[in-house]
């Protein structure tokens, strides 16, 4: 093994003060060093005393990525709205200063005060992508703290994960104390109780075990540290909890009312330029269109609409305070919105007190018609492109993906936006698919061509580009028994595309890097035995895999052949029905069985419409945790449920067969 | 038939500090930002993504301080001659929108076709803080700069590495004492100052450039830009001068003006 990074604990005395003198004069030597100083609006120090709980609420990416990241915007102001608690912000800091830090051994920081990390009783991160990992415990060494949890003492930061990728967190099982599963908004604040309870008690020698037992009584709260994992051969044989008090299995946390929650009510407005660089207002939360490979939507279910007169105060104010031209309404499926066409106009008419009109985007556009007919109305000014997800070739895949979208659905919405003026289409594709064949994947290119056609009945020279991503099964999806695509599979089937595009005129083809896609998928689906590649990885350097620049999978591969792991194994095997997943022990609110049952109507090209407005399969999400949706309107959108234009809630014809689910009685 | 006219306004305003470490790209999306919170008349441009229009000084490098950053704001027309718009009450009412370390010192009105500031500043003032140089180093480091026939530097032009002379761009030079940094420099010297007056044409001269032409091992500390020059009438003046306030609303679209500026009487 090669040498650790040089630690640089060192110098980082904790409850030090501020190492912006040390920073400062090698800030002009870094790229964009306006990623270190913080001074965004919005963003005022919180006020520091003995008594409270700090938080270091951390993006293991770079500060253009992380600072527009809601969900830490959302939990910085929770804490911060408390008296007996202060969190700021830190972000993963790039290899120019990185290296200049270990040198002169300056600790990892926080970006408001430039206090050391080690300073603070908890340093939490959010995890949105597999790939950032090595990030994680990249920040963790720089802040002069052990990466191993048991390495860790009283003198230690806690270290605490959130967000999606927390729903199999296994491969960090090694490096975290605490993770968080599902919303933050309640859990944090329960956190933050035991941890003052903690700092009250003066954090006596030997009280790190009995705060993680306290910690794992939080609903919500998984402490790997307390479980152990029997293996049977490659096989996971179950995962214990060591003690009678810690919980058998973790359940999610669901806020019930998004109404309750308005936040963020102050916006971070960073200095420097930042992805989604404008207003952002989540206007729901959850999605119950059962797209098979969506991660997002099944972990986050039941849906929860914010009520659309907070929806339009939160952008009335925020534009008015940020000073921001551009707002987008977030959510999985904004154009799923209860009277979404009155929250657009409402927008339209704000008076911003200048003669620039508002830009007002809605990400995860439907494919139909009412959709454009949205985009229409907000964008009378920029007409450049727009984008639609069909994610599959064919209708046939289509079924097996949950994404009932048939090809008149597609071809109207495309020659409807045309019409209107638009002249690029961006369509976005899966490939690798669970039972995918050469005709589905060549359906992609079909499509794209009979789009271009449309368009020429409209203008000269339109443009669709392509863009096809490598899928990878995710935990809590009925996806998550398939073997993922090899890489050499992925590339051939980018290649029918390449041959079947080459001669298209005005079709654009566009891949992610299937390499990628694969080592997304050994961490996505991974155990605790992957804790050592990781480790393996990042002391070799492997920081920023999420970066094509930095991204290296011979590092993966030589690691896992260093710790006699097989990728295949891992990666490109079926699970079967009775095999012990790493997060089994972990709930999403999700039934495995309703799951598998969804895996197998898959198989067999069997498409079930959307819950909000059919009745319930007991999927779980709701029946668990005696919540239910929250939407004002008991209709679906006027595009209909999945976009097929057909009216499922109403009863009509649709195009795939439908098979009700009767619950399966008591669930494990 | 020409639509109405915009009316200019020249804001002369200060960046130290934290702040120092944005890109003059990042100054640019600050104003507007703050000039929209501001809700000032800001007259945008035409077409399908209209954009205010603000116009810029010579860019500020990323790290260097400034007494003298400027820019151009087209307000709506009759903004300022109506009344609508108090130019004296700008300073007020913007400051509190910028970040902390950028502050409005001074502003004027522009006469409609007044060359822009890009074109008009033809040179800056420096004072410029190298670590790790003695006062008699610098000193030497005067003289032999302005006894130099020639200053050559190399520098990338369109990905060719091409020597320019940069001799005929150092105006003035000289050893600084501490005490001429500006009241809102919150920093302590870390060698000697130097004080220097580079001109702009056709090339900005940068202070960096000038230490690396006389001796290659010096690296600049810290930088504030005290002043930009430029010529009206054969007399050197600063695009917005701090004691001059301006007159209000006074002569818009003047006809005989031949000035960027109005001064004060
Ligand atoms: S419990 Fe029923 S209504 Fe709730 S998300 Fe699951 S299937 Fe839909």
């Amino acid at each position: 093994m090669s040498a650790a990074p040089p630690n640089p604990s060192s110098t980082a005395t904790a409850g030090s003060s501020s190492v912006w003198s040390a920073l400062e004069p090698h800030l002009p030597k870094v790229a964009k060093p306006a990623r270190y100083i913080g001074l965004e609006d919005g963003a005022p120090a919180s006020e520091r005393a003995p008594h409270k709980v700090g938080w270091l609420l951390c993006y293991p990416d770079t500060y253009e990525i992380g600072l527009p990241n809601q969900g830490l915007q959302i939990l910085r102001e929770i804490v911060n709205e408390r008296d007996d608690a202060y969190a700021e912000r830190g972000y993963a800091v790039w290899s120019d200063l990185e290296a200049i830090m270990r040198r002169e051994r300056i600790p990892f920081f926080s970006v408001e005060t430039h206090t050391s990390a080690a300073a603070f009783d908890a340093i939490a991160f959010n995890l949105s992508a597999e790939l950032t990992y090595t990030n994680v415990l990249n920040c963790v060494d720089l802040a002069g703290v052990p990466v191993r949890s048991d390495e860790r003492d009283e003198t230690h930061p806690l270290v605490v994960v959130g967000g999606h990728c927390t729903y199999n967190p296994e491969p960090l099982a090694d490096f975290v104390d605490v993770v968080v599963l599902g919303d933050g908004e309640e859990v944090i604040g329960e956190i933050t109780d035991v941890l003052r309870e903690w700092r009250a008690e003066g954090k006596t020698a030997g009280s790190r075990p009995n705060v993680l037992r306290a910690l794992a009584g939080v609903e919500g709260v998984y402490v790997p540290s307390l479980y152990d994992v029997a293996y049977d051969g490659p096989f996971l044989a179950e995962v214990t909890p060591r003690f009678p008090d810690v919980p058998e299995r973790v359940e999610k946390r669901t806020i019930s009312d998004l109404a309750e929650w308005p936040y963020p009510k102050q916006q971070l407005v960073p200095l420097t330029e930042v992805v989604h660089d404008r207003l952002n207002v989540e206007v729901f939360r959850g999605c119950t269109r059962g797209c098979r490979f969506c991660q997002a939507g099944m972990i986050t279910r039941p849906v929860r609409e914010r009520p659309a007169e907070q929806v339009r105060s939160m952008i009335d104010s925020g534009l008015k305070r940020t000073g921001y031209d551009e707002v987008t309404l977030t959510s999985l499926s904004t154009a799923d919105f209860s009277g979404i066409e009155q929250t657009v106009q409402d927008v339209m008419d704000l008076d911003t007190g200048s003669a620039q009109p508002i830009t007002l985007g809605l990400p995860s556009l439907r494919v139909d018609a009412f959709t454009v007919g949205l985009a229409n109305k907000i964008q009378n000014a920029r007409r450049t492109g727009l984008t639609f997800a069909p994610e599959a070739g064919t209708w046939r895949m289509r079924q097996v993906i949950n994404k009932l979208i048939r090809e008149e659905d597609l071809y109207g919405a495309v020659g409807s936006a045309y019409s209107q003026g638009w002249r690029r289409m961006k369509l976005y594709f899966l490939t690798g698919l669970p039972s995918e064949t050469d005709e589905d994947t060549l359906g992609i290119a079909e499509l794209a061509k009979n789009c271009v056609e449309l368009g020429r009945e409209h203008h000269k020279n339109p443009s669709v580009t392509v863009s096809v991503g490598g899928f990878v099964p995710k935990p809590f999806t009925p996806f998550q028994w398939f073997g993922q695509n090899t890489e050499d599979e992925l590339r051939r089937k980018i290649n029918l595309l390449k041959d079947a595009t080459r001669k298209m005129n005005g079709v654009q083809l566009k891949w992610h890097d299937p390499r990628a896609s694969v080592i997304e998928g050994l961490l996505s689906r991974g155990d605790r035995r992957l804790g050592r590649v990781l480790e393996l990885v990042w002391r070799r350097g492997g920081v920023f895999q999420e970066w094509g620049e930095h991204f290296d999978e011979k590092l993966w591969l030589d690691a896992m052949a260093e710790c006699g792991l097989d990728p295949d194994w891992y990666i490109h095997r079926h699970r079967t029905e009775d095999e012990v997943l790493p997060w089994d022990h972990l709930s999403a609110g999700l039934h495995k069985d309703f799951l598998w049952m969804d895996w197998q109507d898959a198989l067999a090209e069997v498409g079930l419409p959307d819950c909000r407005w059919t009745p319930c399969y007991d999927c779980g999400a709701c029946t668990g945790y005696s919540i239910e949706h929250i939407v004002a309107s008991a209709t679906p959108p006027a595009g209909g449920s999945q976009g097929t234009g057909q009216d499922l809630g109403a009863g009509h014809s649709v195009p795939v067969e439908l098979t009700p689910r009767i619950p399966q009685g008591a669930k494990p | 038939m020409t639509p109405p006219r915009t009316e200019r306004i020249r804001i002369r305003f200060d960046k130290f500090g934290r702040i120092r470490f944005t890109s003059h790209r990042d100054v640019a999306r600050v104003w507007e930002r703050s000039l929209r919170r501001s809700r000032l008349p800001v007259s945008y441009s035409e077409g399908f993504s209209p954009r205010p229009r603000l116009r810029f000084g010579l860019a500020l490098a990323t790290a260097h301080e400034s007494c003298g950053e400027y820019l151009d704001v087209d307000l709506e027309p009759g903004a300022v001659s109506s009344g609508r718009v108090d130019i004296d009450e700008l300073a007020p009412l913007v400051n509190p929108m910028l970040p902390p370390g950028m502050t409005i010192q001074a502003t004027a009105h522009v006469e409609p076709g007044a060359p822009s500031l890009q074109e008009s500043v033809d040179s800056c003032t420096w004072l410029v803080d190298v670590p790790q140089m003695t006062p008699a180093q610098a000193h030497d480091l005067v003289e032999r700069a302005l006894a130099a026939e020639e200053l050559p530097v190399t520098r990338t032009r369109k990905g060719k590495s091409v020597t320019d002379d940069i001799r005929p761009n150092v105006l003035a030079l000289r050893v600084a004492d501490p005490d001429e940094r500006p009241p809102a420099a919150e920093w302590q010297p870390a060698g000697a100052l130097l004080r220097a007056e580079l001109g702009t044409h056709p090339r900005a001269c940068r202070p960096a450039e000038l230490l690396a032409a006389v001796d290659p091992t010096l690296e600049e500390g810290r930088v504030v830009r005290l002043h930009q020059w430029t010529m009206v009438d054969g007399v050197r003046r600063e695009p917005v001068p701090l004691e001059a306030s301006p007159p209000v609303g006074a002569g818009i679209a003047r006809p005989s003006a031949a000035h960027a500026i109005e001064r004060a009487s």
